[in-house]
């Protein structure tokens, strides 16, 4: 049983691999930005280490430099990681039934990454009894890769100039790529996501992520009026039958 | 002192938006139409989150051309994935096109 247990959760943290990498170099520009602001050090580990949500983090940077308030500061915080709730939601029904500790733990280690995989994963195995230990993995993973990036960024960020050219992104878009593609096939599903994708691109440059945030209502929009008009359509014929 | 606080304070927001519905489990349920939309929320959000990263990587509008590595490489993952239907191959041979692709190509 310990096992089962270990080998999920070993399951989890491998299949983020490639999430580690493309998360890294983030990490570390972090890191460096935090070492040319006002932000002390350990202030910057601190705030990866308690906040945990890398967009948020950049932002604050940001507005801290520019003598921001608090509640400006807050309310950014706010919008910026507004998606994560939609992630519980999405999430919730297969932890649930888990104890509060657990739904902490794992609420408390949600990120953009770990969504992805876990999508992934239910969408595979929607009754996996050790779900939640392939979740652990998969969270810890990028917890611990995170932390670990961050100081090398404020340890040794200056060595690293151009980091961003490398395009070690990409390796996020590949792997929600191989996450989203099997998911396409239904009609609604292929057309929400197409609609999404193409909101996302009209608004990349608004602030916030509310660009992203446009996108998921416009897509999931289209995806109900599409399951109801398939719907609507199927109950026609069978009527004429 | 200030910026701690500040620091704990967005720890507080983000662990509220992170965690409440977990915290909650059981005692929430949501109705039926409110689930319908969840169900789309993964293939929505993810691909809203890559596709600037692949059509516009650079942030300077459109690149739908052959000199855009990002968009060669995730053409390279849709091709693989859909043939195939394998996560890893998937990642493997989009991560091998995007950098032969940016460094042997353009490079």
């Amino acid at each position: 049983m310990t096992m089962t247990r270990l080998s999920s959760l070993a399951a989890g943290a491998r299949d983020t691999v490639p999430m580690l990498v493309g998360a890294a170099p983030f990490g570390v520009i972090y890191g460096t930005l935090v070492t040319a602001g006002p932000l002390a050090p350990w202030q910057g580990q601190l705030m990866s280490l308690s906040v945990y949500a890398g967009s948020s983090q950049f932002i604050a940077l940001g507005l801290v430099a520019g003598h921001a308030g608090l509640a400006v500061i807050w309310l950014t915080t706010f919008i910026v990681n507004l998606r994560h709730m939609l992630y519980a939601a999405t999430l919730l029904p297969h932890v649930a039934h888990l104890p509060a500790r657990w739904r902490w733990l794992l609420g408390f280690l949600l990120t953009d990454e770990t969504f992805a995989v876990m999508a992934g994963y239910y969408a595979r195995h929607p009754k996996a009894p050790l779900g939640h230990w392939y979740f652990l993995g998969s969270a810890l993973a990028m917890y611990g890769n995170w932390q670990l990036w961050t100081l090398v960024g404020l340890l040794f960020g200056a060595a690293f100039p151009q980091l961003q050219s490398l395009g070690l992104d990409f390796a996020m878009v590949a792997t929600f790529i191989a996450i989203v593609v099997p998911q396409l096939a239904s009609l609604p599903h292929l057309a929400a996501a197409l609609a999404a994708g193409a909101v996302a691109l009209i608004g990349q440059d608004l602030p916030y992520k509310l660009g992203l945030m446009a996108a998921v209502l416009v897509g999931v929009a289209v995806g109900l009026a599409l399951t109801r008009w398939r719907a609507r359509g199927l109950a026609r014929q069978e009527e004429a039958a | 002192m200030t910026n701690t606080i500040m620091i704990l304070g967005m720890s507080a927001v983000t662990v509220f938006l992170k965690a409440a519905l977990f915290i909650a489990g059981d005692r929430i349920t949501f109705p039926p139409l409110l689930k319908e939309a969840l169900g789309f929320v993964p293939v929505t959000v993810l691909t809203a989150i890559i596709v600037p990263m692949a059509l516009a990587p650079n942030g300077e509008g459109l690149e739908l051309t052959w000199r855009n590595p990002q968009l060669v490489g995730s053409i390279a993952a849709i091709l693989v994935c859909v043939a195939t239907g394998r996560q890893l191959l998937t990642i493997v041979v989009a991560l091998a096109t995007f950098f032969f692709w940016q460094l042997g190509v353009l490079g």
